[in-house]
C-alpha cells in the first residue's frame, strides 16, 4: 500500500468517527453530482422555449399538464418545471461559489504565505489590509463593489473573490509563520532552493490541512451570499438563474399563496449550505490539536 | 501610546478616502442616470442642458473633487429622484434601521443566552445537542429565505401579523420610534426575528464556550461547596461573568446587523436606510448610493476605532504591540 492511500484510510478513520458528517458529506456529493450533470437528470430542460409553455404556469406540485407530464415540484410563473429549474439553479449556484473560492484560496494563500516569508514592512500592509477588510461584514463589501461596479457574473465572482480572500490570506499566514521556523525550511534553504520553490512547494502544501477548513466553510458561505446578492438583484442576472434568483421569482407569488414557487428552491439552498458546514465544521474539529 | 492613536486616526481618514475614490469613480463609470431620468421624446437640447445641471459634462476627477470639497461641507449631493439633499434622505430613514437592528438585538440575547448557558451547563444532554444542531442550522439558513417563509406562515396562512412596513410611531420620553405602539410592535416583530436569526446562532455558541469555560472555575467549584443552590450558580455566578464577552461581541456585531438589514428591510419593505439603498440601486440614484456607503463606511471605521482604542486601555497586551509596531 502507498503512503497516499495510507494517509487517505487514516484520514477516512477520523473523519468517520462523526456520522453526521459522513452523512453530510454524501449529501454534498449527491448534490455536485446533481449539479454536474443536471442536463441529463432533470426531467425537463427549463430553458428551451419549446417545452415550456405558459398554460402550464403555476402549477402546485405533484400535478400533470395535458400531455400527462408529471411536476413533482410545480411549475413556476412562466411554467417552468420546478425540480429542472433547481437542478440548472444548483449548477450556477456551486458553479459561482466554488470558482470564487478556488480563487480567493490561490490569491489568499500567495499574500498569506509571502507575507511570512518575507515580513518587514511588505508584511505589515498586507496584514493591515486584511485586518481592515475584515472589520467591515462580507455583505457590506460585497454590497459596495456590486453598487459601485453593477451586476454581472464575472462581477459577483470578483466581489466573492473580495470577500474571501482576507480570510484565507490570515490562515494562510498563521499556519506559514509556524512552518518557517521548521528544521526542513532551514535545510531548503541551504541548499539554495529559490524563494518561490519554498514557498509555494515546502510550506504550503503544510499549510493545506487548515486552509481546506477554511475553504469548505467560506464556500458555504459564498453560495449562501451570492444567493442573497442575486435575490437583491444586485448578483447575477436573469440569463444565470441560480438558487436565489429562483427564489426571488417565487417572491412576486407569495401573496397569492403559491408557496413552492420560493420554498423549493430554499429548501435546496439550505441542504447544501448546511451540508457543507457540517463537513467543514468536522474538519475544523479533527484538525484542531487542542482537542486531540 | 498617544503616538498610536494619533497613528490609528492616520490610517481610519487614509481608509476612508480610499474608499471615496474607490465608490465615487465606480458609481460614476456605471450606467447612465440621464437615460432614466429623462422624458424619452425629449429632444437633444434638453438632454445636454440635463447633463449640465447635474454637472456630468465634466471630467470624473472634477467631479469628484466637487464631491469631496462639498462633502467636507457636510453636502453628499441631491438625490436625481427625490430632489432632495441624499444625506437628509438617509437621516429621515435612519430611525427605522436603529429600531429594527436593537429591537432584533434584544429579541436575538434574550433567546440565545438562556439557551447557550443551557447548552454549556448540560453539555452531554439530548436537549443541548438539538440546540447546537439548531445553530448549525440556523449559520446556514439564508437570511431572505426565511423572511419569506416567516411571511407565508405568520402573515399570509395564519394571518397573525402584518407583513409589510413599519407600523405607527409612538412618542416616549421625546424619542419616537414605533416600538411604542402596539400595531408598530407587531410590525417589527417579524423582520426584527428574522435579522436575529443569524444572530441567535452565534450568540448560542459563544455563551455555551464561555459557560463551559466558567464552570471549571474554581470559584464556581467554590460556590458548589459552600452549598449555594444551582440555581443560584447558574443565574447569579455564571450569568455575570459570561455577559462581559457577549457584550464586548454584541457592541461590535451591532454594525453587522445594521449591514445585514438591507435584506430584511427589502423582504419586509421596512422604510430604513437598507431598502433606500437598494431602491437607489435599481434607479441609479448616483448621490444617494455614493452617500449611503461613505456614512456607513464611515461609521465602521469609527466603530472600529473605539473598540481598537477601548482595548489597548482594557489590555496591555494590545497596547505594548501597537507600541512596537
Amino acid at each position: 500500500m502507498s503512503s497516499r492511500d495510507q494517509n487517505f484510510k487514516n484520514f477516512w478513520r477520523d473523519f468517520s468517527v462523526n456520522r453526521i458528517a459522513v452523512f453530510a458529506l454524501f449529501i454534498f456529493l449527491f448534490i455536485l453530482f446533481v449539479a454536474i450533470f443536471a442536463p441529463l437528470v432533470s426531467p425537463t430542460d427549463p430553458y428551451d422555449l419549446n417545452s415550456v409553455s405558459i398554460m402550464n404556469s403555476r402549477m402546485p406540485p405533484m400535478s400533470e399538464d395535458f400531455a400527462g407530464n408529471l411536476y413533482v415540484l410545480g411549475t413556476d410563473g412562466a411554467g417552468r418545471d420546478m425540480l429542472s429549474a433547481i437542478f440548472y439553479g444548483l449548477r450556477v449556484s456551486l458553479g459561482v461559489g466554488v470558482l470564487s473560492g478556488v480563487f480567493a484560496l490561490i490569491i489568499g494563500s500567495i499574500f498569506g504565505i509571502s507575507a511570512a516569508f518575507f515580513r518587514g514592512k511588505y508584511e505589515t500592509i498586507i496584514m493591515r489590509i486584511v485586518d481592515i477588510q475584515l472589520s467591515f461584514p462580507s455583505i457590506l463589501v460585497a454590497l459596495i463593489i456590486l453598487a459601485a461596479f453593477g451586476k454581472g457574473v464575472e462581477k459577483t465572482i470578483i466581489a466573492l473573490i473580495l470577500v474571501q480572500w482576507a480570510y484565507y490570506a490570515r490562515t494562510a499566514r498563521a499556519s506559514a509563520l509556524v512552518e518557517i521556523n521548521k528544521e526542513y525550511i532551514d535545510s531548503a534553504r541551504c541548499l539554495a532552493f529559490s524563494n518561490t520553490r519554498i514557498m509555494f512547494k515546502h510550506i504550503l502544501p503544510n499549510c493545506l490541512a487548515p486552509l481546506i477548513v477554511v475553504g469548505t466553510l467560506q464556500t458555504a458561505h459564498a453560495i449562501s451570499l451570492e444567493a442573497t446578492l442575486s435575490f437583491l438583484g444586485l448578483g447575477l442576472p436573469i440569463t444565470e438563474p441560480s438558487l436565489g434568483l429562483l427564489i426571488g421569482n417565487g417572491f412576486e407569488y407569495m401573496y397569492s399563496g403559491d408557496f413552492w414557487i420560493s420554498i423549493f428552491p430554499g429548501i435546496a439552498l439550505l441542504i447544501t449550505v448546511a451540508s457543507i458546514n457540517l463537513v467543514g465544521d468536522h474538519l475544523r474539529d479533527m484538525f484542531n490539536p487542542r482537542l486531540q | 501610546m498617544l503616538e498610536y492613536i494619533l497613528k490609528r486616526f492616520g490610517q481610519s481618514f487614509l481608509v476612508l478616502f480610499i474608499m471615496s475614490i474607490l465608490v465615487f469613480v465606480g458609481v460614476n463609470l456605471v450606467g447612465d442616470p440621464v437615460e432614466m431620468l429623462i422624458n424619452p421624446e425629449a429632444d437633444q437640447a434638453e438632454v445636454e442642458r440635463v447633463i449640465r445641471e447635474l454637472g456630468l459634462d465634466k471630467p470624473v476627477s472634477e467631479q469628484y473633487w466637487y464631491f469631496l470639497t462639498n462633502a467636507l461641507k457636510g453636502d453628499l449631493g441631491s438625490s436625481f429622484i427625490y430632489n432632495e439633499p441624499a444625506l437628509k434622505l438617509i437621516l429621515q430613514r435612519m430611525p427605522a434601521t436603529l429600531e429594527l437592528a436593537l429591537f432584533s438585538l434584544f429579541i436575538s440575547l434574550i433567546i440565545a443566552i438562556p439557551l447557550g448557558i443551557y447548552a454549556g451547563y448540560k453539555p452531554n444532554s439530548k436537549a443541548s445537542k438539538i440546540i447546537m444542531a439548531g445553530s448549525i442550522l440556523g449559520f446556514s439558513m439564508p437570511t431572505f429565505w426565511v423572511g419569506i417563509i416567516f411571511i407565508m406562515f405568520f402573515a399570509v396562512y395564519l394571518g397573525w401579523l402584518p407583513s409589510t412596513g413599519r407600523g405607527e410611531i409612538g412618542s416616549f420620553l421625546g424619542i419616537e420610534s414605533s416600538l411604542f405602539t402596539l400595531n408598530g410592535l407587531s410590525h417589527v416583530f417579524l423582520p426584527a426575528l428574522n435579522l436575529a436569526l443569524f444572530k441567535i446562532s452565534s450568540v448560542i455558541r459563544l455563551t455555551r464556550a464561555g459557560t463551559r469555560e466558567i464552570i471549571l472555575q474554581d470559584y464556581i467549584t467554590f460556590a458548589r461547596a459552600k452549598g449555594l443552590s444551582e440555581k443560584r450558580i447558574v443565574l447569579v455566578h455564571i450569568l455575570k461573568n459570561i455577559l462581559i464577552p457577549i457584550v464586548t461581541v454584541i457592541g461590535l456585531e451591532f454594525g453587522s446587523l445594521i449591514a445585514f438589514s438591507t435584506v430584511t428591510e427589502t423582504v419586509f419593505a421596512w422604510p430604513g436606510m437598507g431598502k433606500l439603498i437598494i431602491d437607489s440601486i435599481y434607479n441609479l440614484d448616483r448621490p444617494v448610493i455614493v452617500a449611503y456607503l461613505m456614512i456607513i463606511v464611515t461609521f465602521f471605521v469609527f466603530l472600529n476605532l473605539a473598540v481598537d482604542i477601548l482595548y489597548t486601555f482594557l489590555d496591555p497586551r494590545v497596547r505594548l504591540k501597537g507600541m512596537n509596531q
